[in-house]
């Protein structure tokens, strides 16, 4: 087992120099002057832009050697400083994100987790009942084909613009400052319900249909069939296949990360939710190319973070990677 | 898509023309006896292809264009206008029928790119395993934690427009990842039975003996990857799209959204101007995955029975 989690950490440390790699090139690609074409955003008389010119490229060093360039972003990386916003002028681009992530955690955490749990339940239990599959699983096909911020939209203009149950936008009432007090928290509730509900509902069909599909084929199985005709109670028998069927739902939940991700992004823009979701649609409409890098460092990182969780939570849960009988 | 059609195969076989083909056309005809019994296959792909016809025949039904602007202003669903005009006077629609158009176009792209990179990437892997497997694996890792968006923008600087075409490319480019991890796992598997030993004992070369004799006993799961790769390309690229990195000269589905979001059409309480695009996009998309399942239950006699 440990030469299973070395291996791991290995192809993982590997895979996050190569990702960080790429997102370093990304401003640098960019046709022409990345400075430049900032500043000509921002209107500003040719005395100021001369300055700005000079400040930003400084500050991002794009004056040295590529190879310095390289060497810097790594060092700056392993300080948690990524270089100063353009889009928000004054603010740093690590203060920025860190001021959106707990947003952006507080939405896709639960709503990843609980869709998952809830997910696999439904599943399992349409797997053996008629009356359900018929129900649960028609809408659970809806529902993971239908795009983030529409649902998103629909949410809102049903919920909270015709019926007025919900806020529409921001993650708090304007009135309010951030505070541990009762009437924060609960108007923090109130704006996190919707999008959360979003993120919930997509990824919720996603589940229910993979682990239906998935119980069905475990039942097909050979040691299903042996347990039955042993005379094992069916109870007994849908345990087993519900256990197999857990393993191939966790290696979906690495894969279904990046989607869920992107589909955060779509929804915080929708309900102008203050995440990384609503810095990413600044950054794009600014064409804060550093502020867009620093943000896709934070969504390798965190969907590398998460991969590894599920691996580990992966060895705990399958005998078999542990005794070295099965490498994946 | 080599050599997945039993019939052709048997037929280019040559010595055993005449029994091979009736077997396999008995064959086929069984396939399609469970294809039309199964209800999930028959309701998916009656779907779909209502929603193709609607993007083929659609916008010969109209004289108007997707851009055009029109006198009636943030006008309800109306005889004249069939699904209402936006707030600046466009005609809801014609850009819904032509944003369709778009999203099979783009979907259909990006899931032959996918596909061949995901299987490219999945038989190699598999096959010859060590070394090359590791190698295909951290690129695998490595595209799956890039976010697509990311690719995009740097794309977008460079193509002032953008079109239809490299966007499908690049949805393509980056969405294979499940798809040749799907496949290696296959392809491992099938690449250590006799039938693959025989073959390479009598000498055959390494891709043929993919083609020929990998492939074809993992053609149905190959095609059900295709569809869902074809399902999730048409979602991604409404994400794109509704964040203004899609083509801006192409009406598609997610710039609706994007439009009628800006336009705040959600403040103005013009529901018609985003329930249409949702409800294409969701249609599409959910025909091809209840497809992909009635698809599954074809191909797979053991689930046919629940």
């Amino acid at each position: 087992m440990k030469r299973y989690l070395a291996r791991k950490l290995a192809i993982y440390l590997l895979t996050f120099f190569v990702a960080v790699t790429i997102d370093w090139a990304i401003p640098r690609l960019m046709p022409g002057d990345p400075v430049n074409g900032l500043i000509a955003r921002l209107n500003a008389d040719p005395t100021a832009a001369q300055e700005m010119h000079g400040y930003f490229t400084e500050s991002f060093g794009l004056d040295e050697p590529l190879w310095k360039q390289y060497l810097n972003f790594w060092l700056g990386l392993l300080h948690g400083d990524l270089g100063p916003s353009i889009a928000y002028v004054g603010s740093s681009v690590s203060d920025l994100i860190r001021e959106a992530v707990p947003y952006t955690l507080a939405l896709l955490v639960p709503a990843i987790v609980l869709s998952y749990v809830a997910g696999n339940r439904v599943g399992a239990l349409a797997a053996r009942r008629k009356v359900l599959d018929n129900t649960a699983l028609p809408i659970s096909y809806v529902l993971t084909a239908t795009p983030y911020m529409w649902l998103a939209l629909v949410l809102a203009y049903v919920l909270a613009f015709r019926l007025e149950i919900f806020p529409v936008s921001g993650a708090y009432d304007f009135s309010l400052q951030p505070a541990w007090t009762w009437e924060f928290a609960r108007s923090f509730l109130e704006h996190w319900f919707l999008p959360f509900l979003t993120l919930f509902l997509v990824s919720f069909g996603g589940w229910a249909i993979g682990m239906r599909n998935l119980i069905i084929y475990e039942l097909e199985a050979d040691y299903a069939n042996y347990l039955q005709s042993l005379g094992a109670p069916d109870r007994l028998v849908r345990k087993y296949a519900y256990r197999n069927a857990v393993l191939p739902q966790m290696s979906g939940l690495a894969l279904a990360l990046g989607a869920v991700v992107g589909g955060a992004l779509v929804t915080e823009i929708i309900f102008g939710y203050p995440g990384i979701g609503t810095l990413t649609i600044t950054a794009i409409q600014n064409r804060d190319y550093f502020l867009l890098q620093g943000i896709f460092l934070f969504i390798i990182v965190g969907v590398l973070i998460a991969n590894f969780i599920v691996d580990i939570a992966y060895v705990i849960v399958d005998p078999r990677t542990r005794t070295g009988l099965q490498g994946s | 898509m080599a050599a997945v059609d039993p019939q052709a195969e048997s037929v280019v076989a040559g010595t055993v023309v005449a029994p091979g083909a009736e077997a396999a056309l008995r064959r086929r005809s069984e396939t399609f006896h469970f294809a039309f019994r199964n209800k999930k296959l028959v309701v998916g792909l009656g779907l779909l292809m209502f929603l193709l016809l609607v993007a083929l025949v659609g916008p010969m039904l109209t004289d108007r264009e997707p851009f055009e602007f029109y006198d009636a202003l943030g006008q309800p669903p109306s005889s004249e206008h069939w699904l209402g005009t936006t707030a600046p006077g466009q005609d809801v629609y014609t850009q819904f029928v032509h944003g369709l158009r778009a999203s099979f176009i783009v979907g259909a792209i990006a899931g032959c790119v996918a596909a061949a990179i995901a299987m490219a990437v999945g038989f190699a892997a598999g096959y010859f395993g060590g070394f090359v497997d590791d190698v295909l694996g951290i690129l695998t890792n490595v595209v799956l934690v890039i976010p697509t968006i990311a690719v995009l923008i740097v794309v977008a600087a460079y193509l002032t427009v953008g079109s239809l075409v490299s966007e499908a490319v690049l949805i393509g480019v980056t969405s294979w990842p499940w798809a040749a991890r799907a496949i290696r796992a296959q392809t491992f598997s099938l690449a250590t039975r006799e039938f693959v030993s025989l073959a390479r004992l009598s000498g055959q070369g390494t891709w043929r003996i993919i083609l020929r004799e990998i492939a074809p006993n993992m053609s149905s799961y190959l095609f059900l990857a295709f569809i869902l790769l074809f399902g999730g390309s048409i979602l991604i690229a409404a994400t794109l799209d509704f964040l203004g990195l899609g083509p801006s000269n192409v009406m598609s589905l997610g710039l609706m959204l994007n439009v009628a979001v800006s336009n705040s059409a959600l403040q103005l309480e013009m529901w018609w101007w985003f329930l249409a695009p949702g409800i294409g996009i969701t249609a599409i998309v959910a025909a091809l995955y209840v497809m992909n399942v009635g698809l599954d239950e074809v191909f797979n006699p053991k689930l046919r029975k629940t």
